[in-house]
């Protein structure tokens, strides 16, 4: 029996763990994925670390709806993970994918998102080596989700971490802010409006290797997804119990991205990104970390945005280019537009 | 952003705030209101306070439809979204906010009801033709702005023959709240509450014009200067504001002539007004019953009024006895003198109407501003 994945679609039986599963398995992930690991066909996959200090992570990934402009469920999947392992000045190795597949899902959408994953695993530069397959039936989920775990390995004197940044820091961000965001809201079926941003989804681990070679001592990296800039400086001032000053004509935001929270009431510090990082480092040092990751194709618009300074209270405030000064708070709740 | 930069540049902000410095008097204290949650929004995001003289105060006034809808009427409306066969539609910034029970329409989207967010009445008119076999109840709020797209979701609905769409109606009027605020003997009578002038409505006034201001520049003599939403308008409004105190004169101008005109708009007024009758009266958070300050819809149009279709009970419910907004809201306290501010009320718990919507004053300061109490 040959999968239809012109017309076909998931059926419980692709969960079965029978023939149908098999086949599942062997046409869309093995095809795609393919890698010495993956093909042992294991429950597991064996291999050999170099001795040092090791990263892991997981992430689960929901988003609606699955294909978005500038990628789709499957790339945010690697990207993700990648980045989470990339964090931590890791050089990310392995990922394992777990699929829970609604009952209905057409074949046709699924082998996109392999696909997808694939080619950005080969760009990243890591396998996925084990992976697992679950059907839920018809109504008991959102076409698919998808966890990914990774496992890396990270440089000998490298070890950023949230605690570690320390007044007098410089704030740096890799690029503009709110792409993924935006270009997600811009296809929600209650919201649909035309925008021509694309997300930023992409594996920076390229990017924090050329960082970490040339300033080891980075003290904190992070990538600010869910809550955007605002929750991830938040979290960190919070971590290493100082406070930040911003500079809001340092920020960079595309003009398109500013128009269309502006249109939505949203403030684009609080939208997701998921191609972009917050890097902090010693005063003295981040115009040579600067130059560095402008030099990189992931970092070109790079920016220095602002320091750390002492704060009992762990305020992350703000310079308005208007001339005043404003706290950058966490997000309450979930994100919702505003009336007028 | 073409149309909208031009409004937040900061050396034009740098040379208002000169002027503002210049021109208001050392030995003066002006006290001017904001009324329009609008404005509290940008003053607090841009951080306008601190380009104002220390003796220039602003008041943040009752302008969100958010924060001064009453409790009970969002216990009407979560009572709507579980009735059986009911998709209630409502927008964004209502979802939050916590009714009488402490129940909000999250939390009940959470335990099966069907909710949805839309971002017009007429999506909400879409919903119901798009499921004929449902009951669509749009969950309507705000001022004068959000009325006309109101009334023209029920006429669309209407000329469809649409028998399953209605509209909870909360639309409220603005002049009605000035007049409470500005009847009250602390302001009126005593004098004890310093209150020298508002920054008129933006959206408000495209629709009802200058004009019904008129009243109370004479009737009250407080000038009031129409203002768009930008921070240079705020900026440039707060120093007309100072102008008239200092040559005392009380009179309605326009600062926001690029939208609003002496008479607004017209059309929309006529539609409101064929659509919606006045109500006797209606209650305000923090304001409390406010004579003739909310709209009802006319019998004619009754099919499409959820309160006629559905019984809906009237839900009562207090305010906290420490929660001081309608002192707020009043001009008599500022949100930093509120015993629960930042503790028992947050943004994430809200406990008066001041805290549950970026626009009303406690959240605002909450959000943008707590770090001026150390200063």
């Amino acid at each position: 029996m040959k999968l239809d994945l012109e017309h076909g679609v998931v059926e419980m039986a692709h969960g079965g763990g029978g023939r149908a599963m098999a086949k599942l398995i062997e046409t869309i992930f093995l095809g795609n994925f393919d890698n010495p690991l993956l093909a042992q066909r294991n429950d597991q996959a064996c291999f050999t670390m170099q001795a040092g200090r090791v990263a892991m992570t997981t992430d689960s990934y929901v988003i609606q709806p699955l294909f978005f402009p500038g990628g789709d469920i499957g790339s945010l999947a690697v990207h993700g993970t990648v980045n989470d392992l990339a964090m931590a000045g890791a050089k990310p190795l392995y990922l394992s994918a777990g699929f829970i597949l609604e009952e209905g899902l057409a074949l046709r959408d699924l082998a996109q998102i392999a696909r997808s994953m694939a080619a950005a695993a080969r760009e990243a530069g890591v396998f996925i080596v084990t992976g697992d397959t679950k059907v839920v039936e018809k109504g008991k989920g959102d076409g698919v989700f998808i966890n990914t775990a990774g496992i890396g390995v990270i440089p000998d004197g490298v070890a950023p971490s949230g605690e570690r940044a320390r007044p007098g820091d410089a704030i740096l961000v890799s690029g503009t802010l709110g792409d993924h965001g935006v270009a997600v809201m811009s296809k929600r079926e209650n919201l649909a409006f035309e925008v021509d941003i694309l997300s930023d989804a992409q594996a920076l681990n390229g990017l924090v290797a050329a960082m970490v070679a040339e300033v080891p001592d980075i003290h904190v990296l992070r990538d600010p997804t869910r809550g955007g800039l605002a929750a991830t400086l938040n979290e960190i001032a919070r971590q290493a119990k100082v406070g930040m000053e911003l500079d809001e004509r340092a920020i960079p935001i595309k003009g398109a991205v500013r128009a269309a929270c502006e249109f939505l009431g949203l403030d684009p510090l609080n939208v997701a990104n998921e191609g972009k990082l917050v890097a902090i480092c010693a005063g003295d040092q981040a115009p040579h970390l600067l130059a560095v990751m402008r030099a990189h194709p992931k970092g070109a618009d790079s920016a220095i945005i602002g320091r750390v300074i002492q704060d009992a209270d762990c305020f992350v405030t703000l310079k308005t280019a208007f001339g005043g000064t404003r706290m950058v708070d966490w997000l309450t709740g979930e994100q919702l537009p505003r009336i007028c | 952003m073409k149309y909208i930069d031009e409004y937040r540049d900061g050396d034009l902000a740098k040379g208002l705030a000169f002027a503002i410095g210049r021109e208001a008097k050392p030995d003066c204290r002006y006290h001017f209101m904001e009324f329009c949650g609008g404005h509290t929004h940008a003053i607090f995001r841009y951080g306008i306070q601190d380009l104002l003289p220390a003796n220039v105060r602003m008041i943040h006034g009752p302008g969100c439809p958010v924060c001064v809808l009453p409790m009970g009427r969002i216990d009407g409306a979560i009572h709507l979204a579980k009735q059986p066969g009911v998709i209630l539609a409502s927008y964004g910034d209502m979802l939050r906010v916590p009714g009488g029970g402490r129940e909000s329409l999250l939390k009940a989207k959470a335990m099966g009801a069907d909710v949805r967010m839309i971002y017009s009445p007429s999506d909400a008119v879409a919903l119901a033709r798009a499921h004929p076999d449902r009951e669509v109840v749009f969950f309507a709020i705000g001022f004068e702005t959000t009325t006309p797209p109101t009334a023209l979701a029920i006429r669309q609905a209407h000329k469809e023959g649409l028998s399953n769409f209605s509209v909870y109606c909360n639309h409220v009027l603005t002049p009605a709240a000035i007049s409470s605020i500005l009847e009250a003997p602390s302001v009126r009578d005593l004098g004890t509450v310093p209150l020298d002038g508002f920054i008129g409505p933006a959206h408000v006034s495209t629709v009802i014009g200058s004009q019904p201001y008129d009243y109370f520049a004479e009737e009250y003599r407080r000038p009031v200067v129409i203002a768009g939403f930008e921070p240079l308008d705020v900026l440039q409004a707060i120093l007309m504001l100072i102008r008239q105190v200092n040559e005392g004169r009380f009179e309605v101008e326009n600062e926001f002539t690029r939208a609003v005109t002496k008479e607004g708009n017209m059309k929309a007024k006529a539609l409101v007004a064929e659509t919606f009758e006045m109500k006797r009266s209606f209650e305000w958070r923090g304001l409390g019953l406010v004579p003739y300050s909310a709209l009802a819809i006319k019998r004619q149009w009754d099919q499409f009024d959820a309160e006629a279709r559905f019984s809906v009970p009237e839900f009562k419910t207090e305010d906290h006895k420490a929660c001081a907004c309608g002192a707020i809201l009043r001009g008599l306290k500022t949100p930093a003198d509120c015993s629960l501010f930042g503790t028992a009320c947050t943004p994430e718990h809200p406990i008066g109407s001041c805290m549950v919507s970026a626009e009303g004053a406690c959240a605002a300061y909450y959000t943008y501003g707590r770090q001026r109490r150390k200063s």
